[in-house]
């Protein structure tokens, strides 16, 4: 799978707290979390995603609380991926339950600038930087994880496992 | 998509509920290859099971009783996926808890909705662990104090401070709602194996300083993601040293330093509390002389200062003789890092006889009924009420911006709750600085943050 998309760049230590404030937990509606995405630290998150972005964040990107809320928000807000140089390990483990395609790829993180144009091979682990002409190497996930996002998420890796997926 | 160097790229699945292969000491070549267990972060990475003497497989896991945790904000996005995994009930009724603490008692109609909800999933599976307001208290201060949880225990929690049962020398994490929904269908979660890093702890604290105090100036030292998917093992004579609330608070922020967990080792403390709290059985496990640590940190307990964390970010430490003069509005005692009763107490030595500064809210909040009702029989309450404190029902509330104590723009906060993050207290333009109850009481009183020394 490619996905190609403008990069929105944000720093180190992005937390969940930014990412969806507690204010709007108490619904779990995709789309209502989304209207809300990024608020507190970039008003314009929403405008920038448009048809569909790519964030690109320094260290420690979902630091903080466990809720799946800001994943969730990422993906229905309707951002394709994102990449950072290190994730926080819940935020880490949500996004690939959930199946929010995420990358940690230090050096794609650190020299990818805000507003580039970017390509992703998600089979080949490759970050094309269209804009500047150059291509980072990612590791591909490894093969339990893989099954995970193949079968989109958790909950149907699981359906796999106890043979309800046909239920 | 990972794979620094020494990074153990291993992925084991772990039962949380009883099997015969829960405990395997150590890889086993003729184990099933998918599941590995516990004590291969124990054995491998820190903690060994004493089972291993003399063979290399199967400790006595009928003992091990597991859960599954959640509370009101990740438990209505587990139960919706849990629906979607096609099986009719939970793996075991006995070890899931729901714990509606967040956004309780209900702050707003969508809050009472979520509530409603997840009661509702609990009655139908038959979850005994559901806990309702007037038995409810913040999950981690709770869960022990029920006797849910001890040593040798594995937890998941849909919460990222599930970390605190580390303190009793339990492995548990905080993960996300997908998991616990996982969790609660098949009794299982997948892990990678982490690396661990040890803090041998030596001497004593001096007065005032608490866990609060240690577990800061660890993160200060260490950074926000100083332990990012590693294990924290605390060890060493200074251990001896800490109450079990002090073990619970610095357990509990081992987070705010992105570790996977942090880990205790087991003393006569944690096997006190253990007894006094719980019936079930628990198993020791310890580390191995031999195990393998990226870091090993030395630290003397006797030299760390009160300490406090400044916006935005548990890291931005400085100790209170650094701290210099910060305005204060607004003192949040309580949460699952300070709301049990030796914070309580310490609290009221503080306020006790003076009173809140006049242009300061004061907001105490025991994080359980039981620490309510021993709060209120040692007569807590009334130094409280008497210095102009509010006291509140349980509830994590403000610590996350909920309800019961919101900031306004330009508001600060003293809180003995564990994140500073942009707008966790309320307004993105607030301001939260994370401190021990002692400090926070102090501050009360100056209007300022200030050390109890100075009163």
């Amino acid at each position: 799978m490619k996905v190609q998309g403008k990069v929105i760049k944000y720093g180190d230590n992005v937390d969940t707290d930014v990412i969806i404030p507690a204010r709007y937990l108490n619904t779990s509606d995709p789309q209502e979390l989304a209207k809300h995405c990024m608020e507190d630290l970039d008003k314009d998150f929403a405008r920038k995603v448009g048809d569909g972005a790519i964030i690109v964040a320094g260290k420690n990107f979902g630091c903080g609380s466990s809720r799946e809320h800001a994943p969730i928000a990422i993906k229905a807000s309707g951002v394709l991926c994102v990449i950072a140089e290190t994730f926080a390990r819940i935020f880490y483990r949500n996004a690939v339950n959930i199946g929010l395609p995420i990358i940690e790829c230090p050096e794609a993180s650190g020299d990818i600038m805000d507003g580039d144009t970017i390509e992703i091979d998600f089979e080949k682990g490759s970050i094309v930087n269209v804009t500047r002409n150059k291509e980072y190497k990612a590791e591909p996930f490894p093969a339990f994880m893989q099954e995970i996002m193949a079968s989109d998420g958790l909950i149907g890796y699981i359906r796999k496992e106890l043979g309800t997926e046909k239920i | 998509m990972r794979n620094k160097d020494g990074f153990q790229e291993e992925l084991i699945k772990i039962k949380i509920y009883n099997a015969n292969k829960v405990f395997i000491a150590k890889k086993d070549p003729d184990a099933d290859p998918d599941i590995h267990s516990v004590s291969i972060f124990f054995h491998t990475r820190c903690l060994s099971a004493e089972i291993n003497q003399g063979g290399n497989r199967y400790g006595n896991d009928d003992d091990a009783k597991n859960t599954v945790l959640g509370n009101d904000i990740t438990t209505p996005v587990a139960v919706k996926e849990f629906r979607k995994i096609g099986v009719n009930r939970v793996f075991d009724v006995n070890k899931i808890a729901i714990v509606p603490d967040h956004f309780t008692p209900n702050k707003d109609i969508k809050s009472a909705e979520q509530v409603k909800f997840i009661k509702e999933f609990a009655r139908e599976m038959g979850i005994v662990n559901y806990f309702e307001v007037g038995q409810m208290g913040v999950e981690h201060a709770l869960l022990p104090e029920k006797g849910l949880v001890t040593a040798g225990d594995v937890v998941i929690g849909a919460d990222s401070h599930t970390c605190t049962y580390g303190a009793l020398g339990a492995f548990s994490t905080g993960v996300g709602s997908t998991d616990m929904a996982a969790g609660m269908a098949t009794g299982e979660a997948w892990f990678k194996v982490p690396e661990a890093m040890k803090f041998v702890l030596k001497g004593k604290p001096s007065k005032w300083v608490t866990g609060k105090d240690v577990i800061l100036h660890i993160i200060g030292m260490i950074g926000v993601d100083g332990a990012l998917y590693k294990s924290m093992e605390f060890t060493g004579e200074g251990v001896h040293h800490l109450s079990m609330d002090d073990r619970f608070s610095i357990a509990n922020m081992a987070i705010e330093a992105g570790a996977k967990n942090g880990i205790f080792e087991v003393d006569d403390r944690t096997i006190e509390y253990i007894r006094e709290h719980s019936t079930k059985p628990y198993k020791i496990y310890k580390a191995d002389e031999d195990a393998e640590y990226t870091e090993v940190y030395e630290i003397d307990l006797s030299a760390i200062k009160l300490t406090v964390a400044f916006p935005h970010l548990p890291e931005n430490t400085r100790t209170i003789d650094e701290v210099g003069y910060v305005k204060i509005d607004q003192i949040v005692i309580g949460s699952c890092t300070n709301g049990r009763i030796e914070d309580m107490r310490m609290a009221a030595e503080v306020l006790k006889g003076r009173k809140v500064h006049p242009d300061v809210r004061c907001i105490i909040i025991p994080a359980t009924q039981k620490v309510w009702k021993q709060a209120m029989k040692e007569g807590l309450f009334d130094i409280f009420i008497d210095a102009g404190a509010a006291v509140s029902t349980p509830t994590c509330g403000p610590c996350l911006g909920g309800h019961m104590g919101i900031l306004a723009k330009g508001e600060r906060a003293v809180a003995t709750t564990n994140r500073n993050f942009v707008g966790r207290m309320g307004h993105p333009e607030s301001e939260v600085y994370l401190a021990s109850p002692a400090v926070a009481a102090a501050s009360a009183v100056a209007g300022r943050i200030a050390s109890p020394e100075e009163l």
